[in-house]
């Protein structure tokens, strides 16, 4: 530290701003970009007509590979007396409500990942293993995944569940839309086996329509409002239903994009290694200019002396 | 005044009674965490799909990093602002700041799930993702750190390379090298003295981002836009205080002197910057008006209070008196109170404010996790002292003003 002098410094400080600047900002930025087509897919679940069958929960344990056991066993509805939430071993569960209405006929909801147009999942992944999707899905590559269960942490609607018992490779598991499913021209597997059609696969843009339809229509039986629509700057899968959806565990969140904050504020204190690099460059001045005085200092000492 | 100070290596024994303590700690912290690797996380910890992140990134990682901060506060008094004053406690907090990076590297790697892919994010980036940026900073600062402490190393076997038997022809060129890379290092170092300051403050405040995408999961009483600040003006403040506890502490293990002078000099910066973090801490309270939630007796606003009264206020106050800046005693009482501060600061961020819209329960750390993370600790503070007793870190008060008897009392 000592023996440096104001050449080497500047030299070797102008060597450093140099590399620091070549750093390949544009990859930086452009990694997380997605496409959010306007024929995106969603999926539109009308809770007043859910019989709680549990029949979407048997065929999404069969889609991905979960042990699933027989259909016959979801016919037991004690399991839904508490609240249970989608888990590693289920990536869709259906939680009961009662009517205040009719307390003959209980409000059943189905509870997945939401698929949000604008995820916070797909923001503070660390390696960006999550990706939204052109048809809309929020899918994951665990190949890159590290485990550090950010997206759990991020996530606005508690989806993301980690396989915590796995001492080798714990998956992160979640709702993928049937992306392989999908792909392949076939319906996701819970809209292809329900038996009332409570849940719609459609254009989002069109489920919209058909949502504000339904609730023209039907006046009575809905309350005005699309859960999802707006919810986090918009989700793929949306509810409608008679109640308030606060009495059905929904959160009351924001209109603006969940990751929208987190993004603005890390992009500013980086916006193109600018302020970092003047941080840099300040600190260079004050250390050289503290250094020269102290050395005029010593001089002056020695010359009394 | 550098020339007074002479770091060498301490001249004493490893094993101490309390040294045998910290032994026993550490292994029972080693016993659990084999449990998490051979059995899972879930094994050994309370966390579940309500609770992600539990004591190891709160205390582990997002503390570690934040009392780990002594290392950058002091390099930028001491060696941009040169206080020549501190350069005493430079490389003890320079040691500190590597070993307390160091086990942030190890809580990392313990708490993710895929421990073997920690290396992805070198390659897999994400821009958008403040873990990301803490990630990839802590990892090249960490590296800035060993490399600033190299001189240390080149320092204690300078002249003292000395390969027995058939690997003797290796002394010459091995010394030879040890000096090239000193003087490289020597022309050069500063430039990492300064990326080291610029990479904390990056680190330091998107630790803080990283609750934010949280959301309404966080309690209004944490989750602000200016957490990034708040984060890195909290950090800057509990540098110098760090340093304080760990010299003090030293010296009385040790049997020295405590550095007085250079501690007096760094307390008297710790009064301003504890003011300027406790203005923005309040004000944010003010202008988002969350003060009304301290009114609701829950564990969060008691929590709050705690984090402000005894870490921010009461030391802030000790502080600014003459008497504390002089005597050991309080100096190390105020210094207490600011780490407690920002170690709680640190948990209630990540633990306590963290409501998860659907839970089964509370979280409260299970005995694996405290057991890990106090293990860590022990194990800390053991490789600290085999540095020390070998390499030339602490320095023996001031061989050339003060009479030798006053160090060499209880020895």
């Amino acid at each position: 530290m000592e023996k440096h002098n104001r050449r080497t410094f500047l030299k070797t400080t102008a060597i450093a701003t140099a590399t620091l600047s070549s750093l390949p900002v544009k990859k930086l930025k452009a990694s997380q970009q997605y496409v959010l087509s306007e024929d995106r897919m969603g999926v539109l679940v009308d809770t007043t007509v859910c019989i709680g069958c549990r029949n979407c929960e048997w065929a999404c344990k069969n889609a991905h590979d979960l042990p699933a056991g027989k259909i016959e066993d979801y016919e037991d509805k004690s399991v839904m007396k508490k609240m249970r939430r989608p888990d590693e071993t289920a990536l869709t569960v259906v939680n009961q409500y009662s009517n205040e209405k009719d307390p003959n006929l209980p409000i059943d909801v189905k509870v997945q990942c939401m698929h949000c147009d604008h995820p916070a999942c797909v923001s503070a992944c660390i390696v960006g293993a999550f990706t939204k999707n052109e048809n809309g899905a929020v899918t994951w590559d665990t190949n890159k995944c590290i485990g550090c269960r950010y997206c759990m942490v991020a996530c606005p609607f508690q989806v993301p569940a980690f396989q915590f018992d796995k001492a080798l490779n714990p998956l992160i598991m979640k709702c993928d839309f049937c992306f392989n499913r999908t792909k392949e021209g076939k319906l996701p597997a819970c809209v292809e086996i329900c038996p009332v059609e409570a849940i719609t696969y459609g254009k989002r843009n069109e489920l919209i329509d058909v949502a504000r339809e339904r609730i023209k229509n039907y006046p009575d039986k809905y309350i005005n409002y699309i859960y999802g629509e707006h919810e986090v700057g918009g989700t793929s899968w949306m509810y409608l239903a008679g109640t308030n959806f606060k009495k059905l565990d929904f959160p009351k969140l924001s209109e603006k994009p969940a990751p929208g904050v987190s993004e603005s504020i890390q992009h500013g204190i980086f916006a193109y290694f600018v302020p970092p690099i003047s941080l840099y460059a300040l600190l260079g001045g004050i250390m050289w200019i503290t250094k020269r005085k102290r050395s005029l200092e010593s001089e002056e000492g020695k010359n009394h002396e | 005044m550098s020339e007074f100070i002479k770091p060498e290596p301490l001249k004493r024994k490893f094993f101490t009674p309390g040294v045998i303590i910290l032994i026993l700690i550490a292994i029972n912290g080693i016993v659990f965490l084999l449990g998490r690797f051979f059995f899972g996380i879930g094994a050994v910890t309370n966390l579940n799909n309500q609770y992600p992140w539990g004591l190891w990134i709160g205390v582990d990682v997002a503390a570690g990093v934040a009392l780990a901060a002594g290392g950058f506060t002091s390099a930028a008094l001491g060696h941009v602002m040169h206080r020549e004053q501190i350069h005493v406690i430079l490389r003890p907090a320079l040691l500190t700041a590597m070993l307390g990076y160091t086990f942030v590297a190890i809580g990392v790697f313990v708490d993710i799930g895929r421990w073997y892919y920690i290396w992805h994010p070198l390659v897999f980036w994400n821009g958008n993702s403040a873990l990301f940026e803490v990630g990839i900073c802590v990892m090249i600062y960490m590296t800035v750190l060993y490399i600033e402490f190299l001189p240390i190393v080149t320092e204690r076997f300078i002249g003292r390379v000395n390969f027995k038997g058939f690997l003797s022809f290796l002394n010459r060129p091995v010394d030879k090298f040890l000096r090239l890379l000193d003087k490289g290092l020597g022309l050069t170092m500063f430039v990492f003295v300064i990326a080291g300051v610029v990479l904390s403050t990056l680190h330091q405040s998107s630790l803080g981002t990283l609750m934010i995408i949280a959301g309404s999961k966080m309690h209004p009483l944490w989750q602000t836009p200016i957490l990034p600040l708040l984060f890195l003006l909290s950090a800057i403040s509990v540098g110098f205080p760090m340093i304080i506890f760990e010299s003090i502490i030293a010296s009385k293990s040790f049997g020295l002197k405590p550095e007085m002078e250079a501690l007096s000099s760094l307390a008297s910066t710790i009064a301003p910057l504890l003011g300027i973090y406790l203005a923005f801490k309040i004000g944010d309270m003010v202008i988002r008006g969350t003060f009304v939630y301290l009114l609701e007796p829950t564990t969060q606003s008691i929590m709050f209070t705690i984090e402000v009264v005894v870490g921010i206020i009461i030391p802030l106050r000790m502080f600014l008196s003459k008497a504390v800046l002089k005597s050991p005693a309080l100096l190390f009482t105020a210094s207490a109170l600011v780490i407690f501060g920002v170690l709680l600061n640190r948990i209630n961020n990540f633990i306590v404010a963290y409501n998860p819209p659907y839970k089964f329960g509370t979280y409260f750390p299970s005995i694996g996790e405290i057991s890990v993370t106090v293990g860590f600790a022990a194990l800390l503070i053991l490789i600290y002292r085999i540095i020390v007793l070998n390499f030339p870190v602490l320095s023996l008060a001031n061989k050339f003003n003060v009479p030798q008897t006053k160090y060499k009392v209880r020895g």
